[in-house]
């Protein structure tokens, strides 16, 4: 049946979900209801000035009516009954299906892209762990570690005449292992919880957009043109966008992105940040832009024109993190919340305020950054819709800020679980690393 | 004349912890760390139990296990496998490659030791 075809099928439903009576709907169209029956039955062809009155009087457009809204509908419904042989039986009724039942059709292929996404996710999850030979060497690692200990302890504690030098260097051998025991857990857990791993292809929506973000170095040059592509397109062209929601996401941040670059174009923009020594509130008065767009624009421009990487963090009104640049020294957490000591945080408990600190983020080798946070509240919804939160830290090595050493150092780490800092006073959980413990 | 096995491993804590359980016991433990040239050392000298490890550096344990099987002088050798993965697909082809027994580790020093004389018994015979 050509989707045309169906224009009496979308009749009813538009008139039945009004809750119109079909000869109340005649009589306003000058038709007999019997005429209609057969109309809504796909027995009467209709067009022109009917057509047009009916949809009037259904409050709808004619074109939605004569063609519906259902070409994608129709495209998933098909990929979905390819994989059900019971399904591509019932394929010649499919579109009479969509016309009579447009809500069931809808719930029906929302459902299999969902469940097609939640597919790619297990294979990602299960391939991460049957394959990734980071995790796969730690663990051989840890378990190689558990088992000399487990036979070294078994050794000295079931053996009652043991010889004395045997003793000492079960002994020995029991504190060393104990020692790389404590590296490989910290090592593991580090790699699980950080985002500055390269070669996780991503499992969640915001996983696939950082990883996507982070292989194209945070920069697009197409965007930076005099006539920029639409951010659509670019999207079109990748095909490491596997879910609809990660492109939809990607779609914002580009037509963010694009908007950044119209305002503070890239060389004049560039010139002026070096020149100001990357000072956000300098380059927001310079170019008439709020402090966040600033800060997504200096975290946009290429590191090697910079002379070094510049990171960026994003949250919402709940704290979860929405945007991650790691950069070295500065790592991110994956899946845990983050350090609250950071910036970050204190912004968004101040909406409106900005924030400057000069921090230490801890680790084996502690370095020195100055992070800049603002919180922007905004009001999608409308003046008396809810507010809603987004703050923002740029995170930009010491040495390029010209001011080093110049104020308190603020001491913060990446996430509690894998601290170090001992004695923190706002600690969430106990750490795991040794110097905590 | 002492019972010999031949300990093909690579991590020296583990090492030393299976030499002293096998010694114990009236073993004479050989070892060898690395698994490019593990193949040598067991043709150089046949010892009556191979303890071998799966990931070695130079060669894996199923090479290994593979070439020796291959070789008429080892082919029947009682080879006892120790591996930190436990993966079914693992087991599957340390047995097409012929192994006699397959732990997984950590593994009890009791076990260890139970398996390394029963492979002897069995390639020697009921005493």
């Amino acid at each position: 049946m050509a989707r045309s075809s169906l224009t009496g099928s979308r009749i009813r439903e538009r008139r039945t979900m009004m809750g119109r009576k079909q000869a109340d709907l005649a009589r306003s169209v000058g038709i007999s209801p019997s005429y209609l029956n057969l109309i809504e039955h796909n027995r009467r062809r209709i067009g022109g000035k009917l057509i047009n009155d009916i949809a009037r009087e259904l409050g709808v457009e004619a074109g939605a009516l004569t063609e519906g809204a259902e070409t994608g509908l129709l495209t998933a419904l098909r990929e979905a009954a390819a994989d059900h042989p019971s399904a591509v039986e019932d394929l010649p009724r499919l579109e009479e299906f969509v016309g009579r039942f447009p809500g069931w059709a809808r719930l029906l292929a929302d459902t299999w892209r969902r469940a097609a996404e939640l597919e790619h996710s297990v294979e990602v999850l299960s391939d991460r762990m049957t394959h990734d030979p980071f995790l796969s060497a730690s663990l051989h690692e840890v378990i190689s570690t558990v088992t000399a200990i487990r036979s070294t302890a078994t050794i000295l504690a079931e053996t009652r005449d043991i010889d004395p030098e045997w003793r000492d260097r079960f002994h020995r051998n029991m504190s060393e292992e104990s020692a790389r025991l404590a590296e490989s857990a910290e090592a593991l857990v580090r790699y699980l919880d950080e985002a500055s791993s390269t070669d996780f292809a991503g499992s969640t929506p915001q996983e696939e957009l950082d990883a996507w973000l982070r292989d194209r170095g945070f920069h697009f040059p197409e965007l930076e043109r005099a006539l920029p592509p639409e951010p659509e397109t670019i999207i079109r062209r990748t095909e490491d966008l596997r879910s609809a929601s990660a492109r939809e996401m990607a779609g914002k941040h580009l037509r963010r992105y694009r908007k950044d670059a119209e305002h503070m174009p890239l060389s004049r923009f560039l010139d002026a940040a070096t020149a100001a020594a990357f000072d956000p509130a300098s380059l927001s008065m310079r170019f008439g832009v709020d402090l966040a767009a600033v800060f997504r624009r200096l975290a946009a421009l290429p590191a090697e024109r910079v002379g070094a990487e510049i990171g960026l963090v994003a949250c919402d009104g709940s704290g979860t993190l929405t945007f991650r640049k790691p950069i070295d020294g500065f790592p991110l957490p994956r899946y845990s919340a983050a350090c609250p000591l950071w910036p970050l945080y204190q912004a968004l408990s101040r909406p409106m305020a900005p924030v400057r600190a000069q921090v230490e983020m801890g680790g084996r080798t502690p370095r020195r950054f100055v992070a800049y946070a603002v919180c922007q509240p905004s009001q999608p919804a409308g003046f008396d819709g809810p507010q809603v939160l987004e703050a923002a830290m740029l995170v930009l090595p010491e040495e390029i800020t010209g001011i080093e050493g110049s104020g308190p150092l603020q001491e913060i780490g990446t996430s509690c679980r894998i601290c170090p800092r001992a004695g923190c006073v706002a600690r969430r959980e106990p750490s795991i690393m040794a110097e905590a413990v | 004349m002492n019972k010999r096995v031949l300990l093909v491993e690579d991590e020296p804590n583990i090492i030393e912890a299976i030499r002293f359980i096998l010694s114990r016991d009236g073993w004479r433990v050989d070892t060898h760390a690395d698994g490019a040239t593990a193949v040598e050392a067991v043709r150089a000298r046949v010892p009556d139990v191979l303890v071998l490890d799966v990931m070695l550096p130079g060669k894996s344990g199923f090479d290994i296990l593979k070439e020796l099987r291959a070789s008429p002088a080892t082919e029947t050798l009682p080879v006892l496998m120790l591996t930190a993965k436990g993966q079914s697909r693992d087991r599957e082809l340390a047995e097409r490659y012929g192994v006699n027994r397959f732990m997984t580790k950590p593994f009890a020093n009791s076990e260890v030791l139970e398996s390394v004389n029963a492979l002897f018994a069995g390639a020697t015979g009921p005493a």
